[in-house]
C-alpha cells in the first residue's frame, strides 16, 4: 500500500450515501433533535473509523448498543428501523434488517426453555439490529422464579462478545426503564447510547400529520387544518395521549368519516379533488370536541 | 483415507471464511441451514445426529457459524456437516450439504468379500472406525 497520509472524509461519507441519508432523516423525521444529533455523531464516528482503518490506524469496533426512552408515540420504533438502514449503509451491519421482539419472544415458559428461545432470536438478528420493545418487562423483580433474568444474561454475553455481529436496541418508557437499569447495572453500562425521545410540540404534531397525509395522498382543506390545530390542543390535554400515534389514529378515523360522507352524498359523482380532501366536519365529529362542547 | 461425502469434499478443507461465504449463499437463497454430526462415516449412514434445530429465518451467517463452533467444541473429533434445505414447492430437499469438521485421522474403509453360492461374490464396506463403540471412535 502507498503511504497515504491524508484522506478525504467527505468523499468517504458520500461513498456511503451518508449526506442523502441524513437529509432524508431530517425531512422525514420531524423534531427529535437529540435523536438526530446522536445519529449524526454515530455516523461521523463510523466514517472516521473507516478512514482510520484505511490509513492503517487501529480502530476497535465501537459499541453501538442503544437504549431509546420516551413517551408512547415518540417514534422509537421508526427510528430503530432507520438505524438499521443507516448502520447497514455505513457498513457496520452486514444485512441491515430489524428483528423486533418483546418479552414473549425471549423468555420461555418453563425451565430450560428460555435459553434456546433467546438464542434463536439472537441468531435471527445477527447481521442486523435486535429491537427489544418494552424491555423493562424482561425483568420482573416481584417474581423470583421469573426466567427473564436468564434471557438478560444471554443477551449480555452476546452484546459483549459479538458486538460486530449485532446491535441491540432497547426501548421503553423513561421511568420504567430507569427502574429496570437500576436492577440490572451490568446492562446499563454495556449500552453506550442512552437516547431520550422528547414529546412533540403542537407545531411538530401538525407537520407530522401533514407528512402522514401526504404519504397517503390526502390533503386538508383550510378549515380542516384549523380544526386539526384545535384537535391537537384538545387531545394533548386528554389522558392517554400518545403523540404521533394519537394523530395517526385521529387521521385514520377522519378518513373513515370522509369515506362515509362521500358515500352518503347520494347521486353525486365524486371528483378526484373530493376523494383527496379531508373537510373540517370529518375532524370535528371527533369525541374530543364533543367532550369540551366546542363543536360549532 | 479422506472421507469424500457431500459438496466440496474433493477440495482441501474449507476455511471458516469460505464456510461463512457458502452459508451466506444458502441464506440468500432462503434455505434453512442446519448442523449435524456423526462418528459413523459409512456412506449409507444418511441420518446424522442433529446439533440443535434447523435454523429458519436467518439473515446472516454469524448465527450458523456460532452453532458450528459450538458443535466443534462439543465434538472436536467427529464429522460435522452443514445442510441447507430448500422448502420451495417442487424441491423440498437438501440443496447443499458439506463437511466442515473431520477427525484428525481417518482410518478408511475395509472392502469385505463374501463367497456366495456358485462363484458369486458379495461385497460390503465397513469403516475401521466402527470397530470401537459409539463415542469411543477417533
Amino acid at each position: 500500500m502507498s503511504e497515504a497520509t491524508t484522506i478525504d472524509l467527505e468523499a468517504l461519507a458520500r461513498e456511503a450515501g451518508l449526506p442523502a441519508l441524513l437529509a432524508d432523516l431530517d425531512a422525514s423525521l420531524i423534531g427529535l433533535v437529540p435523536v438526530k444529533t446522536r445519529i449524526r455523531e454515530i455516523a461521523a464516528l463510523l466514517v472516521v473509523d473507516r478512514a482510520r482503518q484505511s490509513l492503517g490506524l487501529p480502530s476497535a469496533a465501537p459499541s453501538l448498543h442503544m437504549c431509546f426512552t420516551g413517551n408512547p408515540g415518540t417514534g422509537k420504533t421508526t427510528v430503530a428501523q432507520r438505524m438499521a438502514q443507516i448502520l447497514h449503509r455505513l457498513g457496520f451491519c452486514r444485512k441491515g434488517h430489524l428483528v423486533s421482539v418483546t418479552r414473549d419472544d425471549l423468555v420461555g415458559q418453563f425451565i430450560g426453555h428460555t435459553a434456546p428461545k433467546t438464542k434463536e432470536v439472537l441468531k435471527r438478528a445477527m447481521g442486523g439490529v435486535l429491537f427489544i420493545d418494552e424491555a423493562y418487562y424482561l425483568y420482573r423483580p416481584e417474581n423470583e422464579r421469573d426466567y427473564g433474568m436468564e434471557a438478560i444474561e444471554i443477551l449480555l454475553q452476546v452484546m459483549e462478545n459479538q458486538r460486530d455481529d449485532l446491535v441491540v436496541i432497547l426501548a421503553g418508557y423513561k421511568d420504567r426503564m430507569d427502574t429496570f437499569f437500576r436492577a440490572n447495572p451490568g446492562l446499563s453500562s454495556r449500552i453506550a447510547h442512552h437516547v431520550d425521545f422528547p414529546d412533540y410540540s403542537p407545531e411538530e404534531l401538525l407537520s407530522i400529520a401533514g407528512l402522514m397525509l401526504a404519504g397517503l395522498q390526502y390533503r386538508l382543506s383550510e378549515p380542516a387544518r384549523q380544526a386539526l390545530v384545535e384537535y391537537i390542543d384538545l387531545r394533548r390535554a386528554r389522558p392517554h395521549f400518545a403523540n404521533a400515534r394519537s394523530i395517526r389514529n385521529a387521521l385514520d378515523r377522519a378518513r373513515l368519516r370522509q369515506a362515509n360522507r362521500l358515500f352518503a352524498s347520494v347521486g353525486a359523482s365524486v371528483s378526484r379533488e373530493a376523494l383527496m380532501t379531508l373537510e373540517a366536519e370529518d375532524l370535528r365529529a371527533s369525541r374530543v370536541f364533543a367532550a369540551t362542547g366546542s363543536t360549532p | 483415507m479422506r472421507l469424500t461425502q457431500g459438496t466440496f469434499s474433493f477440495l482441501p478443507d474449507l476455511t471458516d471464511a469460505q464456510i461463512r461465504a457458502q452459508i451466506d449463499y444458502c441464506l440468500g437463497k432462503g434455505w434453512a441451514v442446519s448442523v449435524e454430526y456423526t462418528d459413523d462415516p459409512h456412506p449409507r449412514n444418511t441420518y446424522w445426529e442433529m446439533h440443535g434445530n434447523p435454523m429458519f429465518d436467518l439473515k446472516d451467517a454469524a448465527g450458523v457459524m456460532a452453532e458450528v463452533d459450538a458443535c466443534r467444541k462439543a465434538f472436536p473429533r467427529h464429522y460435522i456437516k452443514v445442510n441447507a434445505f430448500d422448502s420451495t414447492l417442487g424441491w423440498e430437499a437438501l440443496r447443499l450439504s458439506f463437511i466442515v469438521n473431520r477427525p484428525p485421522a481417518e482410518p478408511g474403509f475395509e472392502l469385505r468379500r463374501e463367497e456366495g453360492p456358485g462363484r458369486q461374490q458379495r461385497y460390503s464396506t465397513r469403516s475401521y472406525a466402527t470397530d470401537k463403540p459409539e463415542g469411543g471412535r477417533y
